[in-house]
């Protein structure tokens, strides 16, 4: 066998052993903040994995985007909510033992079906002299449209994520104010008398 | 002789379901949505091993999967920016709470 077969099937069983481990850690940490960084060393591995398939403007995009900026973005929302990071509140659903065998069966159904089909064999091509200038050329010329609707999706959602957490003094007001209608007019759902009260429950009907 | 293309989509398939798990199981909406983050990483590294292994010189994996990865961040700003604005009236981010339009 070739070293270098050798060492790609190393490093394969390397990154793969790493993502897994780390994406594990993510979903079951009791404390978020450590599950956040479990994330990074995940999306890092990922990263690895796009290197070893030869795909390496995805996987620097992969290191600035989810390393650089989503994983920043995490953080900052497990900081700015900081009491439900404490280790001793409940993290799970109390239905995390009807989720558990549910994602196995998906996963032996996934891995049933893929180990049962049958792919075209071809052989794996060489990649063309520059990948990534061609990439470019194919994005500005044929994906034109669909990366230009990309950058207003990006405008749209910057904008949105301003708007959405822009801090609003009176919403806690309006909130409890809210509350405080649907409980009452739950109330009057549940009695089903045929005489409300008043206008909430009518509302409600 | 390389590493076959199931592989690939093995440890794929293992990644999306860890995610599919995290994003069942947890309470707190930012676990969830980094339980979203890792389907959308393994979806991710589907597309590339499509690629690496059918037409090169098209680019179509790697293309789609650029624009996953947009969209993935759009989703991941738009959502915290979302469990910032939920918690500040709320007090809270676990999603089983937040029910105020469940009858």
């Amino acid at each position: 066998m070739d070293v270098n077969v050798v060492l790609t099937y190393v490093a394969f069983f390397a990154l793969a052993g790493l993502t897994l481990l780390s994406a594990l850690a993510v979903v079951t940490l009791r404390n978020l903040l450590r599950s956040a960084l479990a994330l990074v060393v995940t999306f890092i591995g990922v990263a690895g994995i796009y290197l070893l398939l030869q795909a390496e403007f995805i996987a620097a995009v992969q290191v600035l985007l989810y390393v650089g900026a989503v994983t920043v973005l995490i953080l900052f929302a497990i900081m700015l909510t900081e009491r439900l990071m404490e280790a001793r509140l409940r993290q799970f659903t109390g239905k995390w033992w009807l989720a558990a065998p549910l994602v196995v069966l998906v996963l032996a159904s996934i891995v049933v079906s893929l180990l049962g089909a049958v792919w075209v064999e071809r052989p794996k091509e060489a990649l063309p002299p520059e990948p990534v200038a061609s990439l470019g050329e194919i994005l500005m010329t044929r994906y034109a449209l669909p990366f230009e609707i990309a950058s207003v999706l990006l405008l749209v959602a910057m904008v949105g994520a301003i708007v959405v957490a822009w801090p609003i003094r009176d919403r806690l007001k309006v909130v409890e104010e809210m509350e405080e209608r649907v409980a009452r007019a739950k109330a009057g759902w549940k009695e089903r008398s045929g005489s409300p009260k008043d206008e909430t429950v009518e509302v409600a009907r | 002789m390389t590493i076959p293309l199931e592989y690939f989509l093995i440890l794929a398939s293992v990644l999306f379901c860890l995610g599919m798990y995290g994003a069942l199981a947890r309470k707190n909406a930012v676990g969830i949505l980094m339980g979203i983050e890792l389907m959308l990483n393994a979806v991710n590294i589907n597309l590339v091993a499509f690629w690496r292994y059918g037409v090169v010189s098209e680019f179509t994996g790697q293309v789609f999967a650029l624009f996953a990865i947009t969209v993935a961040a759009a989703e991941a700003a738009v959502g915290l920016a979302l469990v910032i604005a939920i918690f500040r009236s709320r007090r809270t981010v676990n999603a089983d709470e937040v029910d105020l339009l469940k009858w």
